[in-house]
């Protein structure tokens, strides 16, 4: 029954979101600011997780080709269907669940606790507005760093995979070239456009209608990432199934 | 004025509000004290709009807050000015920062305007030196001197204070105290205070009243309180021997 009442209150918290906008010189600037924490802030770590999964995928997938009938570009052709496929749009989100995923939780649930949410209120400012709103709208920019979050991840593959000297680099970059269909980069993109809203939504859900003091943050914050996850990976499954199935 | 008719309010199972009625004066200093958990922020969280009463209305100079539409009721929020118990300061702003913010958001005026009207409200509180400077970065009174600048930089028809005194030292409580009052009869502002600070209610007490249990118990000024006869009111107030003392010696005077 709880569910239910959250899945009701997230609802209509997104309604909400969309209502009496703030200003936009003050908007501008609020998406700018998000745009550089969500956005450019995890540049780096997804660069640095994935050029490695690249890796360890090309690695796997060469070790596992133990027949000689099966071609060795296919260490290649199977790092880019990987990294695309799954890596780039889910895997990478579940890792944002917890890098942006908490941060938005823990500073809007920190605001809450300390009143300042109250204070936007009494004003009256539509305080879901001007918090959770430029998270969305900075969370657009997600598909740009998962394009590269899959450029530097087959990168990986190809490293590993030629310098580990488990394939050549010509047969690695036929195996990338190999049966390659566009929209498999569609239905990716599509995918990290809704894993986006969700990391921007279900985060600030927690941290907005959160109760008590700072040890409940701490908790917000965990069951957010947890309940972000969660959805993602479901909905991960209904979109592959709408759109591949 | 304020005007509250028979307001209840409730959490589950704990009836917090059990019919409060009371009117609160234009240019006075109202205090609303109680012990912890009489329902004293839960009802200045009504009268701010932050919680709706499940039963009995508020009215502010005439207009009913719950018979406003949506928009009128965020209208009548912005003639509202709040200090907050812990100040609410946005931490991600400087001082200057999060007094401007209300003209940002509300007004057309242009930067020199409002640049002008944020150094007068400051100045205004004796807050000169600070605007570049985070709320993380001054002292508790300090940050209680922006939270009030903050909240008159609108010039608001109401001003609610939760506790603005809680956790300063007793010099500072009243420097707090008397510009709180001095800002509500210049501005002529209808002034709420929570408070369980003794200090505040002998200094700036015009009217107060005292809440148990979620019930008006007693309401008068800061001279009718040394004379009420009000057991609950006499034990809390005059609860330390200090007070005690204070009021035997205003009666004799009296006498």
């Amino acid at each position: 029954m709880n569910y239910i009442a959250s899945i009701g209150s997230y609802a209509i918290m997104v309604k909400e979101v969309f209502k009496k906008p703030t200003k936009w010189g003050i908007m501008k600037s609020l998406i700018l600011k998000e745009i550089d924490e969500l956005i450019y802030g995890s540049l780096g770590i997804l660069i640095f997780i994935s050029f490695f999964i690249g890796g360890v995928v090309a690695i796997q997938t060469a070790l596992n080709i133990t027949s000689e009938i099966i071609p060795k570009y296919l260490v290649g052709f199977a790092t880019r269907q990987s990294i695309i496929l799954e890596f780039a749009p889910t895997f990478c989100s579940i890792i944002m669940a917890g890098k942006v995923g908490s941060y938005i939780t823990s500073s809007i649930g920190t605001m809450r606790v300390t009143e300042q949410i109250d204070a936007l209120e009494v004003m009256g400012v539509n305080a879901l507005n001007y918090l959770v709103f430029p998270k969305i709208i900075a969370m657009l920019f997600y598909p740009f760093i998962i394009a590269i979050a899959m450029y530097v991840g087959i990168l990986g593959g190809w490293v590993a995979g030629v310098f580990g000297g488990f394939s050549t680099s010509a047969d690695f970059v036929e195996g990338l070239q190999l049966d390659f269909n566009t929209f498999h980069v569609t239905y990716s993109f599509i995918k990290t456009l809704v894993f986006a809203f969700i990391l921007a939504t279900i985060p600030s859900f927690h941290g907005f209608y959160m109760k008590g003091g700072a040890l409940e943050v701490g908790k917000a914050a965990t069951t957010s990432f947890v309940w972000t996850s969660v959805v993602i990976i479901i909905l991960n499954y209904i979109l592959t199934q709408l759109l591949l199935g | 004025m304020i005007e509250v008719d028979n307001i209840h309010k409730s959490f589950g199972d704990a009836n917090v509000l059990k019919g409060i009625s009371t009117c609160f004066d234009k240019g006075k200093t109202n205090l609303i004290i109680g012990q912890s958990g009489s329902g004293k922020t839960v009802f200045i969280k009504c009268l701010l709009g932050l919680f709706a009463p499940e039963k009995g209305t508020i009215s502010y100079d005439g207009k009913i807050y719950s018979e406003l539409s949506g928009s009128e009721q965020r209208n009548l929020r912005q003639e509202m000015g709040m200090v907050f118990q812990g100040s609410a300061l946005f931490d991600s702003m400087t001082v200057e920062g999060n007094v401007r913010f209300p003209l940002e958001m509300f007004t057309k005026q242009s930067d020199s305007e409002m640049q002008d009207r944020v150094d007068f409200v400051l100045k205004r509180v004796n807050l000169i030196d600070a605007h570049h400077k985070y709320p993380s970065e001054i002292s508790g009174g300090m940050q209680k001197r922006v939270a009030i600048a903050r909240a008159i930089v609108m010039n608001p028809k109401y001003l609610f204070c939760d506790e603005p005194n809680s956790g300063l030292d007793p010099k500072t409580a009243i420097l707090i105290d008397n510009l709180i009052q001095e800002i509500t009869q210049e501005y002529n502002i209808t002034t709420v205070i929570n408070s369980h600070d003794m200090n505040s209610v002998m200094e700036i007490g015009e009217k107060i009243i005292f809440l148990k249990n979620g019930i008006k118990e007693w309401e008068g000024t800061n001279k009718e309180i040394f004379k009420t006869d009000n057991e609950a009111v006499t034990n809390f107030v005059y609860s330390s021997e200090l007070f005690k003392k204070v009021r035997q010696m205003y009666l004799e005077e009296r006498n």
